[in-house]
């Protein structure tokens, strides 16, 4: 070894020491622990009965949301959850409405196990107003105390969801790579048109004690993803994109969450 | 009167400097030692050392933003953002500390909609 490379050594060495023993600053993950929203402590069981459902036609939104939110809950809660045919809310809205007049409650209760697939009004249902007019279901106690009844008095997720297809064309900002004469490369930040077309998603979650049929708490969300007009992405996968973002707030209704995340501790 | 003066404030800095060093070295070591055994887990052993921390010298920035993480750990939320707003008062232009804090209001705020709900 000559002298030279022994000095280079010796001063690397020092540098690295000395830095080390400069650091000020250490990242370190925690655990932020956060609250349920709901006292889930009175129930042993949950039924995710249906939604009320509009918008895209591609997704069969109320299905694939109760299957999503089943499997989640059953997985990520501790409430035990009923299978149960999934049930269409708006056939079941029209059922009570043509029953007015006979105890609306008695008469629709026993129809509730209805095909999802068959739900003849989705077609109709073009915008979050539309669902609006279905919300009158929530708030009929004899209804969802009857259902409770039922299912031993679980507690009762529902709800609305709109899903649809969107475009938003406009200018973005999107970072762009320029290189000089010399070959140095820049990030520079280009103000272009973009056509850009994506999926919106929201849903209203609705939380009922099946042992009283009355309303304990609702959670509206809102989401979109957009994607550039020349890119297909299929309606489904946008729709799980989307409700992977919104189902950790779901959960946290019902069971205390941790959200992870990186903080800097400073000397 | 100046030349009275003078020898007073010089002996007031001569007690209060080394005074404040002192306090700040003090701190300093509960400081290092909570971020030793918060990096093991150990996050209210930790807080006690940065309260302490705190309690030596509240002028020093970095405790406060230290203990703003702790109590963030533990879902004391209100404690947490007293920290990070205490540190942040005092350190103005650190960007790590304003880092922390826009995270952590992040999920403040989130929770006390909910709350407020």
């Amino acid at each position: 070894m000559t002298v030279r490379s022994a000095v280079a050594i010796a001063s690397l060495t020092l540098a690295v020491a000395a830095s080390a023993a400069c650091v000020s600053f250490y990242d370190i993950a925690i655990e932020t622990p956060i609250q349920a929203k709901l006292d889930t402590t009175p129930f042993q069981r949950v039924l995710v009965l249906g939604f009320v459902s509009g918008g895209s036609r591609d997704v069969d939104v109320n299905s694939e949301t109760v299957r999503l939110l089943r499997s989640q809950l059953r997985t990520k809660s501790n409430l035990k959850v009923i299978d149960s045919d999934v049930v269409s809310l708006i056939d079941v809205v029209d059922k009570l409405k043509a029953n007015v007049g006979t105890s609306a409650a008695a008469a629709a209760a026993p129809d509730t196990r209805i095909d999802a697939k068959a739900d003849s009004k989705k077609d109709d249902l073009k915008s979050e107003k539309d669902l609006e007019a279905y919300d009158s279901i929530f708030a009929d106690v004899a209804f969802w105390k009857k259902l409770g009844e039922e299912y031993q008095n679980p507690l009762i997720v529902t709800g609305t969801v709109y899903f649809t297809d969107i475009n938003k064309s406009g200018i973005v900002e999107r970072p762009q790579e320029v290189y000089d004469a010399l070959g140095k490369r820049t990030v520079v930040s280009v103000r272009q048109w973009m056509d850009r077309k994506g999926y919106a998603i929201a849903p209203k979650f609705v939380f009922i004690d099946g042992r009283t049929g009355t309303q304990l708490y609702t959670d509206s969300y809102r989401e979109e993803t957009l994607y550039q007009a020349t890119q297909n992405t299929p309606a489904l996968s946008s729709y799980f994109e989307l409700m992977d973002r919104l189902v950790p707030g779901f959960l946290n209704t019902l069971s205390s969450q941790k959200i992870k995340s990186t903080r800097t501790l400073l000397k | 009167m100046r030349a009275r003066t003078l020898p007073l404030v010089l002996l007031a800095l001569l007690v209060a400097v080394p005074l404040y060093a002192d306090r700040r070295s003090d701190a300093k070591e509960h400081v290092e030692f909570g971020i030793s055994i918060a990096n093991k887990g150990l996050w209210s052993e930790a807080t006690s050392h940065w309260e302490k921390a705190v309690e030596i010298d509240p002028t020093y920035a970095a405790a406060w933003n230290n203990l703003g993480i702790a109590y963030e750990q533990q879902g004391k939320f209100e404690e947490a953002n007293k920290s990070y707003n205490k540190a942040i008062q005092l350190d103005p232009n650190n960007q790590l500390i304003r880092q922390n804090y826009d995270l952590f209001r992040e999920i403040y705020d989130r929770t006390k909609r909910r709350r407020d709900r």
